[in-house]
């Protein structure tokens, strides 16, 4: 985790001794690199905190700091600024990758607010009864078992289609429900970019509940294609 | 130090290439020969009996010629080696006439045996390496010390770093790794003004890559890349060959595999029919066997096409997934590419435009560029854009990805992804770690690299022990460690205990690959890196040549194509033979090579007297197949006595 910008600490530019704020990527004065501001993945883009996000303005940024950061444009430089052109560059990088996904973005900025999100567990405890939304429980019982007499089916050389028809209409079933959870999530974006305090709070459980969900049906989705796949 | 050249390199499987930037345009530098490609062979010259008793080795395709007299003493499709492991190596062996040296343990960099020596494969990648610094510097007449080297996108840490030491080893220092159908899109994109998404198709001898890139205003996004570090022409090659060799056991009741010689024999007519394939209907083996009899076999494309489709067929997976990484339908690429030799044959072809939707959206994939040249032209323009100095590539960015997830070994075996395949590079991670006993001072971390769900699934990169952790409660210690993948594609690793703000020692034992320790004690003579040597090395090598000039001459008068030339024509070459030969007494590498193109130029006629000489001999006597084979080694080296390129 990222240490959140509090309070701007001037600093020295290495080069030209000019005091300058410590979370920029280039000196303001004879605009030359920096070593890595300690700021966020939104200060890097000199962003605000929000989850709604202008897109392509966001790729034309990355693109404009990519070519004046990368390490390509500093392979003949000092070995200190090949340096910081290596760490700026993967900052960059990183906090592009994660603001325009809306779903990194959105785990980002909750967790960066303290908010505690599960983590992605692949494996077993996928099936584990807990963890499934109560409102599914049934349908994804059924779905597991499904599941397991097709691919007893395929390893069996056997093809079932009335089996088949059944979990495509079931893939389809979650996928909607995976549309749905998206539309709720975008609708809390708007309640936690806007709101006040409170309403952030709000937000935010609303969001660290609907995530979870998400979490689920994307692995329950993606178990019936690579099934219906294989 | 700013006019030096930088060099890109095309470290190639079968064929190895050095280009850079002419103005505006990349150029491939051609050998001694005259030849663009450097065959990736390498031999072990025999010891010669008043030598220092250290034989030489030769690169290219003067090593190439050596593969059927002694096959023990050559070594080729070495790329295929680099960064793997012991077992790895032994299994990819079965194919290949070469043997491990006896002596190699477990957890070693496995060494070939080659004659009375052993290498490890990027030694024997820097002799590669070598051979085109040296065209190079032939060419510039100055010494080329900074190099582009380009390596399949889907190569993995270890075989990255085996490349970066094989550069090193060859007096080369590597400014980056390129991913190969990256190069291939920077050298089709640098002339256009290109917007749109393209797919690089990338089936060279022994590697297969897919890269899919958004270009928009000269920056070059990979938006995804997969592919196959074993899967080439190669594999054709050694298909055709086992049938081969099938059925001369079964017909002949020979069993040509205890013949490293005849293996090579019948390798070399295996890989003629195959790319005699892409343009004819059929070809034919003829060879002659050991034991006198004739192995003849007639292979028509349409049998062509069914024997190789499996080997084709593993391209459309990682295909697939490319595409999917990247979001995208065939649709919405623009434009695909098609590099490396293999991607000739019209099966492959065929495969592409049905993959991508080609000609049924009035598309054709791009051939324009030489397949075997384009992705050394694309390094030469990294490395352009990398000297920085040149108008022509200032806009031109390239952005790629790390192929493959980084991972973390975590409780029971199961991987933490770090960092996922297709990240834009460099990318890092950060990680905190602590302690499962009290007082404990190290942690393992074991990091891997691949998509699997099981650490013993992926690839092992390397195992990290942090060092001198303070004795605290368990849990307590709080070790950040960072993982950053450069831009080569390269994992560097960095630790701090948080607690006690120290900087936390790490001991690094990658998994495959030479400790730094190693590389130095293996830098290939030292002497090619300081200006006076380089002068003496031109003065030798121009001595050398000016030697074998001469002999030649001298073979040539005993031709009869000697007897046709006029009194005229014999007067100017005896005063060039002269003049040669008091320019070799003498200290002046330039004097030489202007005295080796005069004698050159009046040697002219003898040669096509010559040549046309061999070629009547040729069709007269023997099969059109061997006919056809002297040809093209004639073709490859167009007069037998060519100037060295010179600029």
């Amino acid at each position: 985790m990222m240490k959140v910008l509090d309070s701007a600490i001037p600093v020295a530019c290495w080069s030209c001794s000019v005091a300058h704020n410590e979370s920029t990527l280039f000196c303001p004065h004879c605009t030359k690199i920096q070593p890595p501001p300690s700021g966020d993945y939104f200060t890097v883009f000199s962003l605000e905190p929000k989850l709604n996000i202008d897109l392509p303005a966001l790729e034309h940024e990355f693109h404009r700091l990519s070519r004046r950061l990368h390490p390509d444009r500093f392979a003949r430089a000092t070995d200190s600024e090949k340096e910081w052109s290596l760490a700026d560059t993967a900052l960059l990088n990183d906090a592009y990758r994660t603001l325009k996904e809306p779903l990194r973005r959105t785990e980002y900025l909750l967790k960066r607010s303290g908010a505690e999100i599960g983590e992605e567990h692949s494996g077993k405890d996928r099936r584990d009864p807990s963890r499934v939304p109560p409102d599914l429980l049934e349908e994804v019982f059924d779905l597991n078992m499904q599941l397991e007499e097709m691919r007893m089916a395929r390893a069996a050389g056997e093809t079932d289609p009335e089996l088949e028809k059944s979990l495509v209409a079931a893939k389809q079933k979650f996928d909607g429900l995976l549309d749905e959870v998206d539309r709720n999530l975008r609708a809390q974006w708007n309640a936690w970019d806007e709101g006040d305090e409170a309403q952030r709070k709000t937000a935010q459980s609303a969001m660290v509940a609907l995530l979870d969900r998400r979490r689920y049906l994307s692995n329950l989705v993606r178990d019936v294609t690579e099934t219906l796949g294989a | 130090m700013a006019d030096a050249k930088v060099v890109g390199i095309d470290l190639g499987t079968t064929n190895s290439l050095v280009a850079y930037m002419q103005g505006d345009k990349p150029v491939v530098i051609p050998g001694v020969d005259g030849s663009n490609l450097v065959p990736s062979v390498v031999a072990l010259d025999p010891i010669s009996a008043g030598g220092n008793g250290r034989p030489t080795v030769t690169v290219g395709n003067s090593a190439r010629k050596s593969l059927i007299e002694t096959p023990e003493r050559v070594i080729y499709s070495v790329k295929r080696l680099m960064g793997r492991g012991l077992e790895e190596v032994r299994s990819e062996l079965k194919l290949f006439p070469f043997r491990l040296a006896d002596d190699v343990e477990a957890g070693e960099v496995p060494r070939i045996q080659l004659g009375e020596l052993r290498f490890t494969p990027p030694e024997i990648s820097a002799y590669v390496l070598r051979q085109l610094k040296r065209n190079a510097e032939r060419f510039f007449g100055a010494p080329v010390t900074q190099a582009v080297i380009t390596v399949p996108a889907y190569f993995n840490d270890a075989q990255r770093q085996a490349t970066k030491d094989a550069g090193r080893m060859a007096g080369l220092d590597v400014l980056r790794l390129v991913n190969e159908p990256t190069a291939a899109a920077l050298a089709y994109g640098l002339d256009r003004a290109n917007v749109g998404t393209i797919a690089v198709y990338d089936l060279g001898g022994g590697t297969f890559d897919i890269s899919i890139l958004k270009l928009r205003d000269g920056i070059f996004e990979v938006q995804s890349t997969n592919g196959d570090t074993h899967l080439g022409g190669d594999d054709i090659d050694n298909l055709l060959l086992a049938i081969a060799l099938d059925e001369i056991h079964a017909e002949h009741g020979v069993e040509l595999r205890s013949h490293p010689g005849a293996v090579q024999a019948l390798r070399k007519a295996a890989i003629d029919a195959k790319i005699g394939l892409s343009a004819e209907s059929s070809a034919s083996f003829d060879i002659e066997l050991p034991n006198g009899d004739r192995y003849q076999r007639e292979i028509p494309r349409e049998v062509f096409e069914i024997l190789i489709e499996p080997v084709l067929g593993r391209t459309i997976a990682p295909c697939k997934q490319a595409m999917a990484d990247a979001g995208i339908t065939p649709e919405q690429i623009d434009e695909v590419v098609l590099v490396g030799g293999s991607t000739r044959i019209p099966a492959v072809r065929k495969l592409v435009d049905e993959l991508f939707h080609l000609s049924a959206r009035g598309k054709k994939a791009h051939t324009e560029l030489n397949p075997d040249e384009v992705v050394a032209l694309g390094a030469a323009v990294q490395a352009d854009i990398l000297a920085g100095a040149s108008k022509s590539t200032e806009e031109l960015l390239l952005l790629d990805v790390t192929p493959l997830s980084l991972g973390i070994e975590a409780l029971g075996g199961v991987v933490a992804k770090i960092i996922q395949r297709n990240s834009t590079i460099p990318a890092s991670a950060t990680e905190h770690f602590t302690t499962g006993v009290d007082g404990q001072t190290n942690v393992a971390i074991h990091v891997v690299q691949g998509e699997r769900e099981l650490a013993s699934d992926c690839r092992s990169l390397a195992r990290f022990d942090l060092k001198g952790i303070p004795p605290m409660m368990a849990g307590l210690p709080r070790i950040e460690v960072k993982f950053l993948i450069d831009a080569d594609g390269i994992l560097q690793v960095s630790a701090r205990e948080q607690r006690s703000g120290k900087q936390a020692e790490i001991e690094v034992k990658p998994t495959y690959g030479l400790t730094d320790e190693q590389v130095e004690g293996m830098i290939l003579d030292s002497f090619d890196h300081a200006e006076e040597d380089f002068a003496k090395r031109l003065l030798i090598e121009a001595r050398v040549e000016a030697e074998s000039d001469l002999a030649k001459v001298e073979q040539a008068k005993s031709n009869p194509a000697w007897q046709q030339l006029g009194g005229e024509e014999l007067a100017a070459i005896a005063a060039a033979e002269g003049k040669l030969i008091q320019a070799k007494g003498g200290e002046d590498a330039a004097a030489i090579r202007d005295a080796r193109v005069a004698l050159d130029v009046a040697t002219r006629r003898l040669a096509e007297l010559m040549m046309d000489a061999a070629v009547t001999d040729a069709i007269r006597g023997k099969t059109m197949n061997e006919a056809g084979e002297e040809l093209n080694d004639n073709i490859s080296a167009p007069h037998p006595m060519a100037a060295a390129e010179f600029k």
